[in-house]
């Protein structure tokens, strides 16, 4: 199959089209991808034509309904691309006379225009029958309209590997017909968690880069807020907007988190005048908004949001945040869950309460640095070096990144000097 | 459009059951039966003697070799199937959650492949 041109604001530079094309792309996709019934590479070709011809059409001026002129241009071409294609020989002309007689082609591009189709879209990604990393690879592709090979360059692997994971997954929902619905009211709660788990996995993936040297990819960070705002704006879901706000509270501190030299600094030790307040504001706020769902997101960035008021890491209401995480944990006991609390505990009643808790975890966590991490930490604080050398040589074998990797080299220094 | 419903569950499991457990399964596969037939969703379905009665064939060189036993050993087995009509992979999916076997095995939902006429 050949591969998708890749969409790129900067080639289409005519007055005006490259502003549109970022801000109307996705919706423009899908809406078409429900004209041409879940055809999503026809649908991503359509799109790219009727770009390109906005570069000519346009260049007196925008029309008046940019987003309504390109779903027109697009829909002429679906039939002739119909047609042309030959790698669907099977169907195409049926396909062709389908289409034209459908009610959907019949609708004016104004009708067209009113739904906002991006919901089908994201919850048609991150349908249950793909494999997880392929809906992720597929919201990242459709909805930011990132190419594949910068979706293999953030997910490290071959771009040929990633452009047959979505050769793959766009195949399984026409063949399979995964349909190109927002789920009814009964499944509407889990598919939504699954679409969440998406964007906090793209958003984490930026953030916290698990592998390699980049700690912060802000395009990562930055695609999966405006994910976060769109399903706020299209579902007004409580967790939705619990995920934003964690999003934005943990995204405020992203230029605090290294130093100059690349190095990982702790949220204690950040430069707090360094944190993005207007983001904090934001992120409070929904934080607040959510808490009355009480759902593992919301009590989240309720947990982040106090950090993110301290004015002082000494200042930070530890005892608060214990008690967020012991309601996080009775209602989603997973032992990182457990091990956050355990730290929580720690700064609000003192390491030895902390280390008592942690120790408990020792072995569901065995294989987790950060719970060696933790450990070596509270051992460091009570001044049991010797122990503490131990528990940080236990996370460096474990560790997955360079920065935190010479993070924990410089504690295990301090630990051995004294 | 039709999906094949491949209903693989412990075999021997469901040899041990106990019979009362045996009949209240039989009438629940009865029931969900029924429950395609009058939806409409229903277009075929078996069950399959057990694995140990299962041949293999195949063919090389134009030598046809026969093995005893199922194609593949494997926890689960094939015992049955259903293909039916659903309007997309969400309603088969609906459907194939409410096969009783769905309670103790697995149900592998397949689309049907569609050729088209040779022009």
């Amino acid at each position: 199959m050949i591969e998708a041109r890749v969409y790129r604001a900067d080639v289409i530079d005519a007055a005006g089209v490259a502003e549109v094309f970022r801000r109307e792309r996705s919706r423009v996709l899908a809406t078409m991808i429900r004209v041409v019934d879940g055809d999503f590479d026809l649908a991503e070709e359509l799109v790219q034509d009727a770009f390109l011809a906005a570069l000519e059409g346009w260049k007196d001026g925008l029309p008046d309904e940019p987003r309504a002129w390109l779903i027109g241009v697009a829909r002429h071409k679906a039939i002739d691309a119909i047609r042309r294609r030959v790698r669907y020989r099977h169907r195409t002309h049926a396909l062709a006379a389908d289409l034209q007689a459908s009610p959907l082609y019949q609708a004016s591009p104004e009708e067209l225009t009113v739904a906002d189709d991006r919901l089908r879209l994201i919850f048609t990604c991150c349908h249950p029958a793909l494999a997880r990393e392929a809906q992720v690879a597929l919201t990242l592709r459709t909805l930011c309209g990132l190419s594949t090979d910068e979706i293999a360059r953030a997910f490290l692997v071959p771009t040929a590997t990633m452009a047959q994971r979505l050769v793959r997954a766009k195949h399984k929902i026409t063949a399979a017909r995964i349909p190109y619905e927002v789920p009814t009211q009964g499944a509407l709660a889990e598919r939504t968690d699954a679409v969440l788990a998406v964007i906090y996995l793209v958003f984490n993936e930026g953030y916290a880069a698990s592998r390699g040297d980049a700690l912060v990819r802000r395009e990562l960070c930055g695609e999966a807020i405006r994910l976060g705002e769109l399903l706020v704006e299209l579902t007004r879901a409580s967790e939705a907007v619990g995920l934003l706000a964690l999003m934005l509270l943990q995204d405020s501190r992203r230029d605090a988190r290294v130093d100059a030299d690349g190095e990982l600094v702790l949220l204690e030790d950040q430069e707090r005048a360094r944190w993005d307040q207007v983001a904090i504001a934001r992120g409070a706020a929904l934080a607040e908004l959510a808490l009355t769902g009480g759902g593992p997101y919301a009590l989240q960035a309720a947990i982040a949001a106090v950090h993110a008021r301290a004015a002082t890491a000494a200042q930070t209401d530890w005892a608060l945040i214990a008690a967020l995480y012991a309601a996080l944990a009775a209602r989603w006991p997973t032992p990182v869950v457990a091990l956050n609390h355990a730290v929580a505990v720690a700064m609000a009643e003192g390491p030895a309460a902390g280390l008592a808790l942690i120790d408990e975890l020792a072995a569901e966590l065995a294989d987790y640095y950060l719970f060696h991490a933790a450990r070596a930490d509270l051992l460091r604080r009570l001044a049991r070096d010797r122990e503490a050398a131990a528990a940080y040589r236990g996370a460096l074998a474990r560790v997955g990144t360079e920065i935190e990797r010479r993070f924990l080299e410089r504690r295990l220094a301090e630990v051995s000097a004294s | 459009m039709q999906y094949l419903l491949l209903i693989y569950t412990p075999e021997n499991a469901e040899a041990a059951m106990p019979p009362a457990e045996g009949r209240t399964m039989m009438a629940d596969y009865l029931t969900f039966t029924q429950n395609i037939r009058k939806a409409g969703n229903f277009v075929a379905g078996d069950a399959l003697q057990p694995t140990h009665t299962a041949t293999t064939v195949r063919v090389r060189d134009g030598k046809v070799t026969t093995t005893d036993g199922p194609f593949a050993e494997t926890k689960e087995q094939l015992g049955g199937y259903y293909l039916i009509n659903a309007k997309n992979l969400d309603e088969a999916i609906t459907i194939a959650a409410q096969i009783p076997g769905a309670k103790h095995g697995s149900i592998e939902v397949r689309p049907i492949m569609v050729f088209a006429p040779s022009a």
